[in-house]
């Protein structure tokens, strides 16, 4: 009979092809969750029910999950802003050189992320700061939904006055993550290109938190809306111009099949060096790196950094007009779905490239290993950051380097930067 | 044979009658005015210090680049007896062949027009003005229906007519032998030999740093480039135009192209071409055209699909709609072999005083045209330079890649070099290839057409056209498909670059593979 020990034992509750292939051609045994397995890919509710006090379980040494238990530290849009806001607070305290805010009373390094208050908490405090700009414009997102449900803008009090109601009544309601929103400032000055509004979608794979290493996926992809962005109130209501997930601009009327409205990131960067030079481009580009090291670094304290797990994070960023970047959301599920032949390609690779750092040469994993891969293995990854061999560095090496805080990334832009080895035919 | 003095004033009178009277003509003697005031300009030697003045104030250079610019685009005249066709183009029979090419596109356009019984060009009403004008930085929201518009002619169609050419002066009947020509061009055109090329084309030499070429280079790549970049920013400062012309030869940095090609064609975006560009503009608000929906066609059948391209398609309308109004672009064809199809005002059919040229600008867009415009929309996003860099590029090089004529850039030339090339350099692929039925120009030819747009990725795309533009020549296109290097020789450097996922192409890249060269 067949040996089936050394195989690794997968399950999922997620039916996407990208995901089965990726198993399949690595000689995986697909099993259920009763059985005895090594790697469950799954969805956001089972995590929850995994590490769940009640239901939960514990995880054996040879068994990995795709999801750290409270990633929602990051994921949920109000704790996200909460973590930020402290990890500000405390670098603040500590006199340390990143928090050093300008003549405005702004963080220089860490003004990252639009205004972004709780409803209905933070009611007054919003309305406060609703008033030193009133012709502003704002969006509403509830904490816990995605894909750009339930999310809408305003430009006038009135339009949010049941978040007010609430907030008087709150002492004795206890808010469920359903009724709870953020409020953030529209970002009503994005950088257009060809006059259309897009944003970033970039995929970054943690494997551990403390000490924090994290690889970004080279490949990501600009989100076009299909409709003409106009800043003008009467749009407000077109979800079509301002939102740019896939999910819902795939049902406007100029949605296209071939492209999906997706640009990769090489597209992004050949336009900007060509039309505004390589410094701004090589700073933007920077800046995103530190943005998202930043957002891990705020949450690294208070994640459960369970040996058992990593995450790949979808990170949703927009770049406005003078060329900075804001983090808009971090993504705990990526989409897996393919909206297109080349998206089906790139989240089949993404994939691909995400199991072979999360478990090493396909084996079945001991979760006491370092998880340090050997480069080989990176595929389309390059390391982020890697807080071991930065502190091995030096210990100002973050505000030293602080454009080019990783030891990978900035080495590779001078190696990568654009000259290709074989003609691409399209 | 003309004598090299009467050639060369030939040329300068020709040079100074075209910049009489343009604006750069017109500042040129304002600053020579301006200059009196100055202290160093003395009554007793006024010539040599405004000349002086204009030197160092950096005019001189301005009309030296417009003097380059001259030299690039026109022909040198061949001999002053010599009848204006003759610089379109000297053959009789090409002449004759690019007639009736002419007549079939016509017809074709007419024929739709009477079809489908829209009038080449009508006067649109207010309301619809107002709308336009409204939606004209979106005007690829626009969904009007254009099931009922077909191309006025594809790539396919020009191959056709290009592969029944015949010299009728050429006796092709002796037997064939290995010298013959076995590809789908017959006529005997002189193109360039390897030898020749490598002359020409020295700066691509293995020998030779480069941009975007592979890393098996002898000059280490970092290195390189560095320099590279210092340099190109030095002639930038120097603002000339021969220099930038030598310097892309070996590819520009991203960074730097914009304002490379900007110099090397010339186009400073003044005043004055803002206007005109505006100008265009009001006229495509006033006057609708049928070729603006041929034009819609072809941006929805091409651009708006493509990968790279799709962001820009509102700008592809802005430059292709007021292309086709710009009377300016009439002037090419004193050295295009082509010549602009005529229309009547209605009722006045034959009557010379009612004739107008149909698109004013000449020149009827086929499919894929818009693909000529798209890769400089990475370069340029203010839609008046976007505009005139696209205007120039078109007069300069891609009217020859649509029209038939014996000069060496055209695409006639630039198929036989093709042909010739493969059958020198790689005789077992071609000859296989004939054998299997699939010549190798038929699947080229359209990559040629469109100078590659659309079938490289736009960086590599922007390095090819670096190459056109340093050598004023489209002969590079010939070759890329045989990738730069092919002039070095060395076993393994060539080879014949088919994409497997075109469907002619499948078979083709699994017989290059077998193939030894």
């Amino acid at each position: 009979f067949r040996i089936m020990a050394g195989k690794v034992k997968w399950v999922t509750d997620i039916e996407k092809s990208v995901l089965i292939n990726n198993f399949e051609k690595r000689g995986w045994i697909q099993v259920t969750e009763n059985e005895d397995w090594n790697f469950y890919w799954m969805s956001v509710q089972t995590i929850r029910n995994v590490f769940s006090v009640e239901t939960g379980y514990r995880l054996s040494d040879d068994q990995i999950v795709n999801h750290f238990p409270n990633h929602y530290e990051l994921t949920r849009k109000d704790l996200m802003v909460k973590n930020i806001k402290r990890y500000r607070k405390e670098l603040e305290k500590e006199g340390s050189p990143l928090a050093e805010k300008d003549e405005n009373g702004k963080y220089i390094y860490l003004d990252f992320v639009p205004v972004t208050f709780m409803l209905p908490a933070d009611y007054n405090l919003f309305v406060e700061e609703f008033r030193k700009n009133p012709s502003s414009t704002w969006i509403m997102k509830p904490c816990g939904k995605a894909q750009g449900k339930g999310i809408f803008l305003i430009n006038k009090l009135s339009q949010i006055k049941k978040w007010s109601r609430d907030s008087k009544t709150s002492s004795f309601v206890s808010q469920s993550s359903k009724e709870a929103y953020v409020i953030s400032l529209y970002i009503n000055n994005p950088l257009l290109i060809g006059g259309k509004k897009f944003d970033l979608r970039l995929y970054v794979l943690v494997s551990t938190y403390r000490p924090l290493r994290c690889y970004m996926y080279k490949l990501g992809f600009c989100r076009f809306c299909t409709v003409k962005y106009t800043p003008s109130t009467s749009e407000l209501d077109n979800m079509f111009v301002h939102l740019t997930n896939v999910a819902i601009q795939k049902h406007g009327d100029d949605y296209n099949h071939i492209h999906g409205g997706k640009w990769t990131v090489s597209n992004l960067r050949l336009y900007l060096e060509s039309t505004r030079g390589k410094e701004v481009t090589n700073k933007l580009f920077d800046e995103i790196h530190w943005i998202i090291v930043q957002s891990l670094k705020a949450v690294a304290p208070v994640m459960n950094n369970d040996k058992h797990c990593f995450e790949c994070y979808g990170y949703d960023i927009i770049i406005d007009d003078k060329l900075k970047p804001w983090l808009i959301e971090v993504n705990a599920s990526p989409s897996l779905t393919s909206s297109t032949a080349n998206d089906r390609i790139l989240k089949y690779n993404l994939i691909n490239d995400t199991l072979n750092i999360a478990v090493p040469n396909g084996e079945i994993p001991d979760c006491k290993w370092n998880k340090s891969p050997p480069k080989e293995v990176l595929g389309n990854y390059e390391v982020l950051y890697d807080e071991e061999m930065a502190q091995s560095d030096g210990p100002d090496r973050d505000l030293r380097s602080r454009s080019g805080q990783s030891t990978g990334v900035k080495g590779n832009r001078a190696r990568d930067s654009g000259k290709p080895v074989l003609t691409t035919w399209k | 044979m003309l004598d090299p003095d009467n050639g060369l004033s030939l040329t300068i009178a020709r040079i100074v009658q075209r910049l009489k009277g343009s604006s750069l003509h017109s500042q040129l003697e304002r600053q020579a005015r301006i200059s009196l005031h100055k202290p160093e300009i003395k009554l007793e030697s006024l010539k040599e210090d405004i000349k002086d003045f204009l030197k160092t104030s950096g005019w001189e250079k301005k009309l030296q680049n417009a003097v380059y610019s001259e030299l690039n685009v026109f022909p040198s005249p061949c001999h002053p007896a010599a009848p204006p066709e003759h610089m379109k183009e000297p053959l009789a029979y090409m002449r004759k062949a690019q007639g009736s090419w002419e007549k079939r596109i016509l017809k074709s356009l007419n024929s739709m027009c009477t079809e489908l019984s829209i009038p080449l060009a009508q006067k649109r009403p207010v309301s619809e003005q107002k709308e336009l004008l409204n939606k004209w930085n979106e005007m690829g929201t626009d969904e009007p229906d254009l099931s009922l518009f077909r191309p006025v002619y594809a790539p396919k169609d020009f191959l056709e007519v290009l592969t029944n050419l015949r010299n009728p002066n050429y006796e092709n009947g002796e037997q064939p032998s290995f010298r013959s020509h076995l590809g789908l061009i017959q006529v005997p055109l002189k193109v360039k030999d390897i030898p020749e090329l490598k002359e020409d084309f020295s700066e691509l030499g293995l020998n030779i740093g480069q941009l975007g070429i592979d890393d098996s280079a002898q000059v280490p790549p970092e290195f390189f480039e560095n320099e590279h970049v210092r340099v190109g920013q030095k002639v930038l400062a120097e603002q000339d135009s021969a220099a930038a012309q030598q310097y892309v030869r070996q590819g520009c940095p991203t960074a730097l192209r914009a304002d490379l090609w900007a110099l090397i064609l010339n186009i400073s975006n003044q005043p004055e071409d803002i206007l005109y560009y505006e100008q265009l503009k009001s006229n495509v608000i006033q006057h609708d055209l049928l070729v603006d929906s041929l034009i819609y066609k072809d941006v929805k059948l091409t651009a708006s699909n493509d990968d790279y391209y799709f962001v820009f398609e509102d700008y592809l309308y802005q430059v292709l709609l007021c292309f086709s109004r710009d009377t300016s672009v009439l002037e090419h064809f004193t050295y295009s072999s082509a010549t602009p199809p005529k229309s009547y005002i209605r009722g006045k059919l034959g009557m010379e005083e009612y004739a107008v040229f149909y698109p004013p600008n000449g020149v009827i867009p086929f499919h894929g045209f818009s693909m000529y415009v798209a890769p400089l929309c990475f370069l340029y996003h203010e839609p008046s330079k976007l505009y005139q860099m696209f205007r120039e590029m078109y007069v300069r090089f891609f009217f020859r890649l649509h029209s038939i004529s014996s000069h060496p850039s055209g695409i006639v030339s630039l198929c036989l070099l093709f042909e010739t090339l493969l059958q020198t350099h790689l005789p077992q692929l071609f000859y296989h290839l004939r054998e299997i039925g699939a010549q190798p120009l038929r699947i080229s030819f359209k990559w040629m057409v469109r100078a590659f747009s659309g079938y490289l990725a736009t960086d590599q795309l922007l390095l090819l056209w670096d190459r056109i533009l340093g050598y004023n020549s489209l002969e590079i296109l010939a070759g890329q498909q045989l990738k730069y290097r092919a002039f070095s020789f060395s076993p393994g450097s060539c080879c014949v670059c088919f994409p497997s996922s075109q469907p002619d192409g499948g078979d083709i890249t699994g017989c290059s593979r077998s193939c030894t060269c």
